[in-house]
């Protein structure tokens, strides 16, 4: 059933993504762009994390989750210590994931050769 | 010949778009991503007997090594044709988008190419997430502030 | 003796194709044109490190074997003229140290191999230099990566969208006479018509592609069917239906028109709308149509090399693209 919900949701957001790429001029850039200032603002009320409760790995996947995890762990840092949480927290959540990209992007560009 | 007159010529030319197969690809590969995903997070919990938040990031992390691989494989551009948004959507476009420019930048030396341009795709996202979430997030510490 | 301008055209008197040499990338080894070419390559790297220096070798290889069949030492040949399409005409310059000789280096994107005959030709015709040899190279992972995104980036291209070819030709000219020359020239105003999509080149090109066939044809007072065959460079599959709706809003009769990006690739090669590039243009027509021309098939080939001359940075600025077209007329000498 997870699995389900997972393909439903993760699929949704890509057509959504597809739509706005076949009938504007944006590029792909200024769509994860975009999807990424939407998944900040979806933080709002815990509505994000209400779609990760129901749709699991299908929810965290799409690049919306990136900007909800960095609202999110700015929006937790603030209790312990104001304003000031939001620039100590907003990696918290995000850390490994933009780590572990840097890392394998590196690694990788030493090891390979772009093919065409 | 004047641009209104030319446009309208070149508009009735317009090739076909792909519309309904573009997002059918865009849907089933998106899809199956998810279903990777959920996959990983499913096996983490179990092998390691962690909670869901717990596995999350090392789902993450799996999956961006997967697609950071087969970029340097030249694998995922071709997904990237097929798929259109069913690949750069998820996290997983985000790890292909910062190795490919890496990967193209790696003839100019470790640290005016690869250091350098890795961020060129990539860090269009974390810049827009940050100042967004900045934003967003400052409003609305105010607003409970002072609620 | 000096020919003298009629508009924006030359016509020339001796003006002679003494060799040509053309070198093909793996793709357009593969197309259907794929055994015309001198030389090809096993993958995009040509053995080299980087595409950059791909791109310098196949130029070499297309000079040296033009200089060859041409029979002439690189010292003898008077000016080179000719450019790619990165950024401070990489490849050219980066191989001119080798030659010898003066190298006169020429941006007109897509066009440049018009541009650099017509350089090549009015000098020759009025007697300033009597050898001269006039190349292009481009590579498609060079190209992409100046103009558009990194080679791996996963991006769906845009139905609309060409392919830049890979390949390298050298033309040998001189005043002896010889079975092909160059029997005019016509350079194109450049043109915009307020297209804004880079990834639509051949939309943005036709009209200049239209512009410099009309001034061709009032310049020297001739009609489409004074040539059996009119060639427009790199116009792909969607600009040569614009093109041939734009002819016929013009009243203009010709005996048959094709596009070099149509003719260079096969649709399955998964190349969208087809090839575009400096080198697009150059290899059909001194590759596969020289050969015809050899051969008999066609005695006058007008052949419209157009140009999109874009600047990534300017698209981003949001202005429109300005296009050129440069127009040769290749005749066989009876």
């Amino acid at each position: 059933m997870n699995y389900l919900l997972s393909f439903l949701f993760c699929g949704f957001v890509c057509v959504v993504a597809q739509l706005i790429y076949e009938y504007t001029k944006l590029t792909p850039g200024h769509i994860t762009c975009s999807f990424v200032v939407i998944g900040a603002l979806l933080d709002l009320f815990h509505i994000y994390d209400r779609l990760i409760k129901i749709f699991h790995a299908g929810a965290m996947l799409p690049i919306t989750s990136f900007g909800h995890s960095l609202m999110h762990g700015a929006m937790a840092m603030t209790k312990e210590y104001g304003v000031f949480g939001l620039a100590m927290g907003m990696f918290d959540l995000t850390a490994a994931g933009i780590a572990s990209a840097i890392l394998f992007a590196f690694l990788v560009a030493i090891f390979f050769k772009p093919k065409s | 010949m004047n641009i209104k007159k030319y446009n309208e010529i070149a508009e009735k030319n317009k090739p076909q778009k792909q519309v309904l197969k573009h997002t059918f690809n865009a849907f089933i590969v998106g899809g199956i991503i998810g279903m990777i995903g959920e996959f990983f997070l499913n096996f983490y919990q179990k092998i390691f007997s962690f909670s869901e938040k717990e596995a999350t990031p090392i789902m993450l992390i799996t999956l961006i090594l997967i697609a950071a691989i087969l970029t340097g494989l030249g694998i995922y551009d071709r997904l990237g044709d097929f798929a259109g948004a069913g690949s750069f959507i998820p996290i997983t476009g985000f790890s292909n988008a910062m190795t490919s420019s890496a990967l193209e930048a790696r003839s100019e030396g470790l640290v005016t190419g690869i250091g350098a341009n890795i961020f060129k795709l990539g860090g269009a996202v974390i810049t827009f997430g940050i100042v967004a979430s900045f934003i967003v997030g400052g409003l609305r510490y105010v607003i409970t502030y002072f609620w | 003796m000096s020919s003298p301008i009629s508009g924006s055209s030359f016509v020339f008197d001796n003006v002679y194709i003494q060799s040509v040499a053309t070198t093909a990338g793996i793709v357009e080894y593969q197309g259907p044109l794929g055994h015309y070419f001198d030389k090809h390559y096993p993958d995009h790297y040509h053995h080299n490190v980087s595409y950059e220096q791909a791109e310098i070798e196949m130029l070499k290889d297309a000079l040296l074997i033009c200089l060859k069949n041409g029979k002439v030492k690189k010292e003898e040949i008077d000016f080179y003229f000719g450019g790619d399409l990165n950024n401070q005409l990489t490849a050219c310059y980066y191989y001119a140290n080798h030659l010898h000789r003066p190298f006169i280096g020429l941006y007109s994107a897509c066009s440049t191999i018009g541009l650099a005959l017509a350089n090549a030709s009015i000098m020759i015709e009025n007697h300033n230099i009597h050898k001269a040899i006039a190349c292009t190279v481009s590579h498609n992972a060079t190209a992409e990566r100046q103009f558009r995104y990194p080679l791996e980036y996963g991006i769906q291209r845009k139905e609309t969208m060409t392919f830049t070819a890979t390949g390298s030709v050298a033309v040998y000219l001189s005043n002896k006479p010889s079975s092909i020359r160059i029997e005019s020239i016509t350079l194109g105003k450049v043109i915009d018509y307020d297209q804004y999509d880079a990834n639509d080149m051949g939309r943005a090109m036709a009209p200049a592609a239209l512009d410099t066939y009309l001034q061709h044809m009032k310049d020297l007072k001739r009609d489409g069917t004074y040539y059996d065959l009119i060639l427009t460079g790199d116009l792909s599959h969607y600009g040569k239906t614009i093109m041939k709706d734009l002819l016929k809003e013009e009243n203009q009769k010709y005996n048959e028109y094709d596009d070099c990006g149509c003719l260079l690739y096969d649709v399955t090669q998964n190349v969208y709308q087809g090839g575009s590039g400096p080198v697009c243009n150059a290899l059909v027509s001194f590759g596969y149509i020289y050969k015809m021309m050899l051969q008999g098939k066609y005695k006058r080939v007008l052949v419209l090399a157009t140009g999109a001359l874009l600047n990534p940075v300017m698209t981003n600025q949001k202005l429109s693209i300005p296009c050129v077209c440069h127009g040769y007329v290749l005749e066989v000498v009876v």
